[in-house]
């Protein structure tokens, strides 16, 4: 079966019969604190990282209480189970660095510094929101923070991606572009169009695909045909890959900052296949997400594989941090998600005249080619 | 001043921003080493290299998403369709990304992009390879559409285009590429959203946009010379952003519109610019809104028959009678 | 103290059932634990818990069905007290008011018509506009721009031949229109137009063409219309104008003010119009309308035409006033400064043509009015006296122009009589 690293999944035995194939890379158990990406981190980053983890879960957490209430639109895609990709992620940023991610965003946005404030304004369709209420839960945007989207069309994101390593490139800089996508995305066309221009216009891009075994509500095995990985696809248009856990940090960091650097400093494109779970459905209006999954994996997950209470644990044992720390920046972070929301909530909503604003940069900037013409058809 | 083609003239457009601004870059199939597919980009891989000039693969999700990416980081990429018909495997790209990043994003990120390509019927290359669509792009707020008749027209939109900080569709016509026309050298500018008046007229207004410009300017003289009939030509250049007032001005004068448009009739260009005569030159109009389109059925390969499906000037001759 | 709401649980939910209870009644919850299962348009989901306490009440029985945002349950944190709960389901923000957009007031006799009117009056072939628009409601193939020019100019397109395509009639047919085309006014209830008899060149004679001016143009059709749809009937009499003329000798002697025969005859006619009121009224299709008041129309020569402005509650008027207010309509209809609204609201008309020598003449009723009186010049004249002597008398001659839909003769008659009465006693007009 797909799920090539340590986790236990799952009833399809011929899937298993294929995981065990020869082709499997042997993961051996290095001990990835000692990694240079790790080795050096101070207590306080360690610590930060927590507080990032929980931060983003406490932020879903208040943002599926409203959208429960009926209160906010759309869609609501939860990122909760994965937060330690997004934040490990965010951690290895150099300042050059760019990231683009599809519709589960919200973690990616917290990760590389968006406020919560403006964030659950947008979720809410507020004026103050990051999108002034335009994009909502998939459309998070801080181009100031290399933050490219927030996107959601699957695999939409990918060529967009592509061309974030190409602007890097074509300008000289020393950095790559990471670009997210799910495991649903790798069927998408345009995925493996871009795994081949990577290759052939050698561009700096780490596509990083967060494993959570389902496609929407359609497991791996039913939707990839493959043969030990989804990353090992990448084989055929001559990209290197790998795969990671993504609920150990430090495994993670230490996976994705090599192949981060190899991009930056190569120029070589790389498929990082990461590991990781999501609590709930594909969306919160995914009705079966405890149906084309058993309740008891999705508890075996909470309770042995919990990214946040794995990082917790680490650092109690390495003893950076006490439990009553734990709790005081728990504590902070429900209280700044709490607060977020009554900013969403006190928000106003965006004026009407801004249903013309944002569309074209010329319009709105009332160049001399925003005023000839008409560009809006409306009365 | 000097008589080139439209074909030059779009390539001389090119090198000009090339050469001004280290940002633009080309990008599309073959438009390279193998100097272009309609070689409107012959010599300019010679002269600016591989970094500016730049050969992709078959894949126009890809490409296209890769331009708006790039664009996004300020990039100004001008991207080739060898067709605009093969823009349709790369919808997604254009419509949800270019289209509509900056919207969603509230106005943080703009995507300065010029896709480009002839777009056009009449050269028996059979369904797939005749769309024109530049009706359901400009059907997308957030994109601008171009499509020039001529070789004045073509080099100082497309400057325009590439200098604008939107996407730009800019839709060419490989019947047209050998045209001849007056053309200025150096950099000149035509504003989007700017149509003209190709000709002078008292009579009846046609109204068009790209090659069926130059049908209607055909048609105009020989309603003149046989029928005593003086036809006005708008050339609208640019479908989104739309020059109405030049439209309305001259239905105004002419109180005849006679809409031609190589575009199929339902929903085309001319359907909207129909709803704006319907709407605000209704009690100019001395005579219905008629349209000459191309014929309702997918492109037909064989040569006479497609001949027949687009709009030429005995058509618009013919409907212009048909108003009086 | 948190109460527990119906939840969203999907993009198209607007409601849920409560299957089942996961949690009882004193049950303690965490923060996601499972309070109960839902049923949504979509399916069965599991309803979690976003508070922790206990589970202390329960609104919804299993199978109750909820609106999104109702409460389910109430639960209160450790020392937390029920206070007053929300019963029923929380009400859904109410929609702003929408206000229709204002229509753009079309005007009709001056008052605007409502959309709603407007189509009422285009769908009975009456184009909701009496006077204004000559082509309002006529049902012709025209072209927007034909029918422009036709309505600024007064050209009535239901008598013009199309030369468009299909017989359209296009801006040129109007352009091009005989002169006479535009004094037609079609008729109500679609009968078809009468067409017109228009001049042809005359060999040899010189002409001027001067061209309608817009009063013209009103005047051609509006009478047009009369004289065509109303059936006249004519009634005259002749009254003696001696006691008249001795009465505004005195008069004008008592009071140093002037007054003219016309005012006497204005007094007069709305006296008598109280007095018989069934000519002072109006045919309005299926009904006839008598007015409460008098409201006389005046007809007053004018460069180019003539105007009918309206002297209001003229019965209630002493002469002297009637005498100012004629006075001063008849100065302003020449310096062309009366007001729309002045014309407007005649129940019954006077024309006066006695300065001009004219001693009898029938007048064209001025609809939807149905009376008008033309009043003759004082002219002396041998009469028989009362000793049946042939003597010189001073006689006037007074004609009704009825229409015959309204006024029958009899009560035409009775009413002439009362005028004849007011005019041959005059002082009767003091009282």
């Amino acid at each position: 079966m797909a799920r090539t690293l340590s986790q236990p999944l799952k009833s399809n035995k011929t899937t298993v019969k294929k995981a065990v194939g020869s082709a499997v890379p042997k993961v051996s158990a290095p001990d990835f604190s000692k990694s240079p990406f790790n080795v050096s981190l101070k207590p306080e980053e360690k610590i930060a990282f927590l507080r990032e983890m929980l931060r983003i879960r406490r932020f879903e957490q208040q943002a599926l209480k409203y959208y429960n209430q009926g209160i906010m639109g759309g869609f609501l895609h939860l990122y909760i189970g994965q937060e330690s990709v997004a934040v490990g992620t965010a951690s290895l940023m150099n300042g050059h660095d760019e990231i683009i991610t599809a519709y589960r965003d919200h973690g990616h946005a917290l990760a590389v510094g968006m406020g919560m404030n403006e964030c659950m304004a947008e979720l809410f369709g507020k004026g103050t929101g990051c999108s002034k209420g335009k994009g909502g839960s998939m459309h998070f945007f801080a181009p100031d923070k290399h933050y490219w989207g927030g996107h959601g069309i699957v695999a939409g994101q990918t060529p967009l991606g592509l061309g974030l390593a190409f602007a890097i490139k074509y300008k000289g800089i020393k950095g790559c572009a990471v670009a997210f996508l799910g495991d649903g995305a790798v069927n998408q066309g345009v995925f493996s169009e871009c795994l081949n221009m990577a290759a052939l216009m050698e561009l700096p891009v780490v596509f990083v695909i967060e494993n959570n075994g389902y496609s929407m509500g359609t497991s791996l095995e039913r939707s990839s045909a493959i043969r030990h990985s989804l990353a090992s696809r990448a084989e055929g248009f001559d990209v290197d890959w790998s795969l990671c856990s993504g609920f150990d940090l430090y495994e993670l960091r230490a996976s994705l900052g090599d192949v981060m650097d190899k991009a930056r400093t190569q120029c070589r494109p790389h498929v990082l296949e990461v590991s990781t779970y999501r609590y709930y459905g594909h969306s919160v209006a995914d009705a079966n997400a405890k149906k084309y999954r058993s309740p008891e994996e999705i508890e075996l997950y909470k309770t042995e594989h919990d990214p946040i209470t794995l990082w917790q644990n680490q650092l109690l044992a390495e003893k950076v941090i006490t439990q009553e720390e734990v709790d005081k920046i728990d504590a902070e972070a429900k209280a700044e998600a709490a607060s977020a929301a009554e900013f969403g909530i006190n928000s106003p909503w965006p004026s009407e005249e801004s249903i013309f604003e944002d569309i074209y940069h010329e319009v709105d900037h009332q160049t001399e080619s925003g005023r000839t013409g008409r560009h809006f058809f409306s009365e | 001043m000097p008589l080139i083609t439209y074909r030059q003239a779009l390539n001389d457009a090119f090198a000009e921003e090339l050469a001004r601004d280290e940002n633009v870059f080309l990008m599309g199939e073959e438009v390279a080493q193998y100097n272009g597919a309609y070689k409107v980009t012959e010599g300019l891989w010679e002269k600016f290299g591989s970094k500016r000039v730049i050969d992709t693969p078959i894949s126009e999700a890809a490409f296209l998403g890769m331009g708006v990416g790039a664009a996004m980081m300020g990039l100004r990429p001008v991207v080739e369709l060898m067709f605009w018909s093969f823009a349709y495997v790369g919808f997604d790209q254009i419509i949800n990304n270019a289209g509509c990043i900056r919207y969603m994003s509230g106005g943080l990120i703009n995507v300065p992009m010029v896709v480009r390509g002839p777009a056009n019927g009449g050269t028996n290359v059979g369904a797939t390879h005749s769309h024109t669509p530049e009706n359901f792009l400009a059907n997308t707020p957030g994109l601008k559409v171009v499509c020039p008749a001529t070789p004045y027209d073509a080099k100082g939109l497309m400057i325009s285009s590439i200098r604008d900080n939107d996407t730009v569709c800019f839709m060419e016509n490989t019947l047209l590429y050998g045209d001849l026309g007056e053309v200025p050298d150096g950099a000149y500018t035509i504003p989007l959203g700017v149509a003209e008046v190709k000709r002078e007229g008292i009579d009846v207004s046609l109204i068009a946009h790209g090659r069926a410009v130059l049908t209607c300017l055909a048609a105009a003289e020989i309603l003149a010379s046989e029928h005593g009939i003086e036809a006005e030509v708008v050339d609208l250049r640019s479908i989104r952003p739309l020059d109405e007032e030049t439209i309305l001005n001259s239905v105004a004068k002419t109180h005849r519109a006679v809409l031609v448009d190589e575009n199929k009739p339902f929903c085309g260009v001319s359907s909207q610019i129909a709803a704006l005569l319907a709407e605000h030159a209704f009690d100019d109009l001395d005579a219905p809104v008629l349209r000459v389109t191309a014929l309702d059925a997918p492109a037909i390969y064989s040569m006479p028959l497609e001949k027949l499906q687009l709009p030429d000037a005995q058509a618009v001759v013919a409907k212009v009678l048909s108003s009086f | 103290m948190p109460e527990i709401t119906m939840p969203k649980l999907s993009d198209t939910m607007t409601e849920g059932t409560l299957l089942r209870w996961r949690k009882q009644k004193g049950d303690k919850v965490e923060v996601g634990d499972i309070l109960a299962e839902v049923e949504t348009d979509k399916a069965t989901m599991e309803m979690e818990s976003f508070e922790e306490g206990t589970l202390a009440d329960i609104f919804v029985p299993e199978g109750g069905k909820v609106v999104v945002g109702a409460p389910l349950a109430l639960v209160l944190k450790e020392g937390e007290k029920a206070g007053e709960r929300s019963t029923g389901p929380k009400s859904a923000p109410a929609a702003p008011a929408v206000e229709a957009p204002a229509s753009r007031p079309s005007v009709s006799n001056g008052r605007p018509l409502t959309p709603r009117a407007r189509a009422a009056a285009l769908r009975s072939g009456n184009g909701g506009g009496a006077g204004g628009n000559v082509n309002a409601g006529v049902r012709v193939k025209a072209s927007p721009l034909a029918r422009k020019i036709a309505d600024a100019r007064g050209v009535r397109l239901a008598g013009l031949q199309g030369t468009g395509p299909g017989g359209r009639i296009i801006a040129f047919d109007v352009e091009n229109a005989p002169a006479g085309a535009s004094s037609v006014s079609a008729p109500a209830g679609g009968s078809s137009p009468v067409a017109a008899i228009l001049p042809t060149p005359i060999a040899g004679m010189s002409e001027t063409r001067v061209p309608l001016s817009g009063m013209r143009r009103v005047i051609a059709e509006r009478l047009l219309a009369s004289k065509t749809q109303i059936p006249h009937f004519y009634l005259s009499i002749e009254i003696d104008a001696a006691p008249m003329m001795a009465f505004r000798k005195e008069y004008i002697e008592a009071s140093g003010g002037k007054i003219t025969f016309n005012d006497i005859a204005l007094s007069a006619v709305a006296r008598a119009a109280m007095q018989k009121p069934k000519v002072n009224a109006a045919f309005a299709g299926d009904a006839i309308i008598q007015y409460g008041s008098v409201n006389l129309s005046v007809a007053i020569a004018v460069e180019d035409g003539l105007v009918t402005p309206v002297i209001r509650d003229a019965q209630k008027l002493s002469l002297k006033e009637i005498s100012a207010a004629v006075k001063d309509l008849a100065l302003r209809a020449r310096d062309k400064k009366l007001k729309p609204e002045e014309y407007a609201g005649g129940t019954i008309t006077v024309s006066n043509l006695g300065s001009y020598g004219i001693e009898q003449f029938c007048a064209i009723v001025n609809p939807p009015q149905a009376a008008i009186l033309a009043v003759g010049a004082i002219v002396k004249k041998p009469v028989v006296n009362s000793r049946d002597e042939i003597e010189i008398g001073h006689r006037m001659s007074i004609t009704l122009s009825g229409d015959h839909r309204v006024v029958d003769g009899a009560v035409a008659a009775e009413y002439m009589g009362a005028l004849r009465k007011l005019l041959e006693s005059p002082a009767l007009l003091l009282l």
